[in-house]
């Protein structure tokens, strides 16, 4: 018992606590507050509009986009159950609205590319341009080939590669007998990769679009080092999977850098193995592959063996969020095009906030109503259901305060129509309830063997009924999107709270009141009165009746008397044969069934094929 | 309505002392059933359901600079050019507007244009128009399909495992269709727009209809657990008993699950002029009371014309119609035939109560 009340009050504490001390302001807008988030139609939200940019000039196709908003909508998903919109605007951009304020974390994983790469190593440098050729390893000066453009056309990428340096890289790459060939590096590659500096922050703002099939001159993530890269080998849209987690050390502990787990498809699995394999066997720096993720490297790790079971670990400068946004954006694909944020403003509630109230306040006038029709129905047991109510309600209410808090849950209006619904299902696991308890009375029990066992076959209907209701949430919410998915939150989650306060409140609260003289001896308001249930009397042996009415006890010879209409009544047209003699007295059983023999004679021909007719 | 009222009622509902023929009419219900669903399937196919801009996108008003950004000036003004069209008006930043229409015809669109700047007070370069492309796309309402079937495949697998009868899932999963058909039925002759908040409507009564219909089987399957071991009644006359006695919890829940939707729908939406919440609580509405009279009228009669296919069923039904043709030949009264048809024969087998029903010793 003490626990159930912990149960039930843990929801509240928690909320409370996350209020005290992770309190929502301005500067904490994902601090608990202990007002629900509501999404974009309640509350409005904030609009980022991105547009797509190809860096090679190709043409924006309409399918690209379809396949953007996609990735933007999963991405968006499975930061919590927030239904944000997303729709095509014009031809090149995308209008992503999501509720409340935005930060620039939200921005960059929705509007990331996150193209990623393999690539191998060809050079290694400082990150600061050089004038002359470096320390990188001497190449051969007879090829050209750049896609510095990447990095953002500045400085480094000012020579401009032009259409016959491309032609001569091609026919370069061409010539090579792998991808790892410095015979590949032309005297522009050269040029513009001694041109880069790595330590100006606009080169290391990324962007995807570089070709897969030309050489990448680019820097590290962090601005450490800079390198050049031969043609793509693994591409990122052979990964399976990607999780985040801290990396394993050398022999097997767990080390405290964050990373993200890769898992290959079968085809990366092959063209992984076959680069670790061949890498494995050359000199530093060409046995590193590098990772590139949207034209910048995460990490160039040196391969000391064949990797062959198609699972590779990317670690570098990683926190445990950014890990995870970057798990996040690869598990769900790479955006097939580049987007800049073309502005970002915030938008109004779709739905009037007027109209809004007007129908809530149409909505709390029927919540009054099933207080009204439940205290008719079941007088003072009424109040049972109406606190039942009112419990669940709580419940629900604080639960999604701490979802807004916790998983950024956003209550939208399709929600608010599940919670309303959801009025209806708590009620009804009362009534099934109460409506088995008043079965059991009638079968004569009394009132606490009749909640005992009313409960127990109460109980199987409501588990069966809420496990469809569950098995549709789960399913639901984890097979859509958007909407949908919202919807199938609030369904589950309010499925579980009915279950909840059906099982520790509801129940308990009967078998209190079983105990209860009010109830228990049937007062007339308690809703479980002799007048409203009638009582089937028991025959409890050694010629005592239980349940039987007193003044059906007392006045037993005027019990055939007592009710000459409560005759049977069915779909059949019987003629209800009489009890009483003509004398007024009770006939035996046996003169009973004569008497309705000879009136059933009668009819008996007119009445027996008609029923056949209805069983054939 | 028998003396007392509504609790005497449900008292002879339970003791089947009063009994309505739910089951043995059930050609009347299917008659009424296929009605409506001819009726619905019609009028989707000839009218359809109004799609709105959510599903196929349409044309985005920006008005920048406006002094108020009060949303029934953009409302008038759109509806100046294009009645009938519903637009979805919402403020962006501190001083634009942003009106969302279905797609006009480029004619259109400079009128609603002018329409809106001369409305808002602003000049006309100060509206821009665009097209937006739907936000609940196909790939959207692909996955929420997909989602759905999975789910109702996984609800009809489940309660032929709980109920031990594929043929009772089936015939809930049925009249659950039936449900949002007549829904969707109902909602297409109204002509409003479809919004995303109708589609979780619909779905919500899937739901509803699901869980109600569950509820009323499992009364029907406690009544007809051993059916085939006794000869008094037919599983036709267990389950219609069954039905009469879930009748209150049935009217009881619907009242109280439709009471707030018609609080939203008719005080709310005709009365306080809240229309933004009419699409939901309308498909709300029939919905609940669709799904609450197909789980008596048609989820439990079809589910008695399965299961009388089913060989055991349809063997005990014959034997048990055999035995009362023997008793009527006999004679026998015809008040004890019509307690049986009428199921409430309802034997509650007694238990060896040892020690306890012997007579005590007076002290």
């Amino acid at each position: 018992m003490l626990l159930t009340i912990l149960t039930i009050l843990l929801p509240f504490g928690a909320l409370l606590a996350g209020w005290q001390l992770d309190g929502k302001s301005s500067d904490n807008p994902d601090g608990a507050s202990l007002a629900p988030g509501l999404a974009l139609d309640l509350q409005g939200g904030t609009q980022v509009i991105l547009k797509a940019v190809t860096s090679d000039g190709s043409e924006i196709t309409p399918e690209a986009m379809e396949e953007a908003i996609g990735v933007i909508r999963q991405r968006v998903d499975a930061n919590g159950v927030t239904e944000a919109e997303i729709a095509a605007q014009g031809s090149n951009q995308i209008v992503v609205e999501i509720p409340g304020e935005v930060d620039d974390e939200t921005v960059a994983l929705i509007s990331k590319a996150a193209q990623m790469k393999f690539r191998p190593v060809l050079a290694i440098g400082n990150p600061v341009p050089t004038t002359q050729p470096s320390a990188s390893p001497s190449a051969s000066a007879d090829g050209t080939g750049d896609d510095a453009q990447a990095d953002g056309g500045d400085a480094a990428a000012a020579a401009e590669p032009t259409k016959e340096d491309l032609a001569e890289q091609d026919k370069a790459i061409k010539a090579a007998t792998d991808p790892s060939d410095l015979a590949q590096i032309t005297p522009s590659v050269q040029a513009a990769y001694d041109a880069l500096d790595c330590t100006d922050p606009k080169n290391l703002e990324g962007g995807g679009g570089d070709n897969p099939d030309r050489l990448l001159v680019t820097c590290d993530q962090t601005g450490a080092a800079k390198y050049i890269l031969g043609p793509v080998e693994v591409d990122g849209t052979n990964l399976t999977s990607a999780s985040s987690g801290l990396m394993p050390g050398a022999n097997g502990t767990v080390t405290n850098e964050w990373g993200v787990n890769l898992d290959f498809n079968t085809e990366g699995t092959k063209e992984f193995r076959e680069t670790t394999e061949r890498l494995v066997n050359l000199e530093q720096p060409r046995n590193q592959f590098a990772i590139v993720l949207d034209g910048l490297v995460v990490s160039a790790p040196s391969t000391n063996v064949a990797i062959t079971n198609g699972q590779a670990q990317i670690s570098g400068s990683f926190t445990q969020e950014s890990a995870a946004t970057l798990a996040n954006q690869l598990s769900f694909g790479s955006l097939p095009l580049t987007f800049q944020v073309d502005g970002q403003n915030t938008i109004s509630a779709t739905l009037g906030s007027e109209q809004l109230q007007r129908g809530l306040i149409a909505g709390l006038i029927g919540l009054a109503l099933v207080v009204v029709y439940s205290l008719f129905q079941y007088r003072a047991l009424g109040l049972l259901t109406v606190a039942s109510l009112v419990v669940a309600a709580a419940m629900t209410y604080v639960v999604i305060a701490l979802l807004s808090w916790g998983i950024g849950y956003r209550l939208s209006l399709p929600g608010v129509a599940g919670l309303i619904v959801a009025i209806g299902f708590t009620a009804d696991s009362f009534i099934v309830y109460f409506e088995r308890i008043r079965d059991e009375l009638r079968d004569g029990r009394s009132l606490r063997l009749a909640v005992q066992r009313g409960w127990v076959r109460a109980r199987r209907t409501i588990y069966a009924a809420k496990a469809v209701n569950l098995l549709s949430a789960v399913i639901l919410y984890f097979m859509t999107v958007g909407g949908v998915r919202g919807f199938a939150f609030t369904l589950g989650l309010t499925t579980i709270i009915d279950v909840m306060v059906v099982i520790w409140f509801t129940h308990p609260m009967m078998e209190l009141l079983a105990k209860v003289p009010f109830f228990r001896d049937g007062h007339k308001w308690s809703g479980l009165s002799a007048d409203r249930i009638e009582v089937t009397p028991r025959y409890r042996g050694a010629g005592q009746l239980s349940g039987a009415r007193p003044d059906a006890t007392t006045d037993a010879p005027d019990l055939g008397t007592a009710e000459p209409d409560r005759e049977l009544v069915t779909a059949q047209s019987v003629t209800p044969a009489p009890r009483t003699a003509e004398d007024g007295r009770r006939m035996t059983i046996a003169e009973r069934r004569a008497a309705e023999r000879k009136a059933a004679a009668g009819s008996a021909e007119t009445t027996q094929p008609a029923q056949n007719e209805e069983n054939s | 309505m028998a003396r007392g009222g509504f609790a005497q009622w449900g008292n002879d509902l339970y003791t089947g002392r009063r009994s309505y023929p739910i089951v043995q009419r059930r050609r009347l219900w299917y008659s009424i059933v296929a009605l409506f669903s001819a009726a619905s399937i019609l009028v989707l196919v000839f009218q359809g359901l109004n799609l709105g801009i959510d599903f196929r996108g349409g044309s985005e008003f920006t008005v920048s600079g406006v002094s108020t950004t009060d949303e029934d000036v953009a409302i008038d003004a759109v509806a100046t050019v294009a009645p009938g069209e519903e637009p979805h008006v919402s403020q962006v930043g501190a001083n634009a507007v942003r009106v969302q229409v279905s797609e006009l015809d480029s004619e259109q669109t400079d009128q609603v244009g002018e329409a809106l700047a001369s409305a808002y007070g602003v000049s006309v370069d100060e509206v821009t128009s665009n097209f937006i492309g739907p936000t609940w796309g196909q790939s959207v309402s692909l996955r929420a399909l997909w989602g759905t079937v999975a789910f109702v495949l996984a609800a009809a697998v489940f309660m032929a495992v709980y109920f031990r009868a594929w043929r009772m899932s089936v015939a809930a999963i049925v009249a659950m269709l039936t449900d949002v058909l007549v829904s969707a039925g109902v909602y297409a002759v109204i002509g409003w727009e479809v919004t995303p908040s109708t589609i979780i409507g619909f779905l919500t009564i899937l739901g509803f209809s699901l869980y109600d219909k569950m509820v009323v089987f499992d009364k029907v399957r406690e009544n007809t657990a051993s059916v085939t071991e006794q000869t008094r009644s037919t599983y036709a006359e267990r389950a219609n008993l069954a039905v009469n006695q879930t009748l209150v919890r049935s009217i009881n829940t619907s009242v109280v699950a439709l009471l707030p939707v018609a609080g939203i729908l008719f005080v709310g939406g005709f009365l306080l002029g809240a229309g933004t919440l009419k699409d939901i609580s309308l498909s709300l509405f029939v919905g609940i009371a669709a799904g609450a009279l197909s789980s008596l009228f048609f989820a439990t009669p079809l589910d008695v014309t399965l299961r009388e296919r089913e060989p055991k069923i349809a063997a005990h039904t014959k034997k048990v119609m055999d035995l009362r043709a023997g008793l009527v030949a006999e004679g026998a009264d015809e008040g004890m035939l019509a307690a049986a048809a009428s199921g409430s024969a309802q034997l509650v087998p007694g238990h060896h109560q040892g020690q306890a029903a012997q007579p005590r010793r007076r002290r």
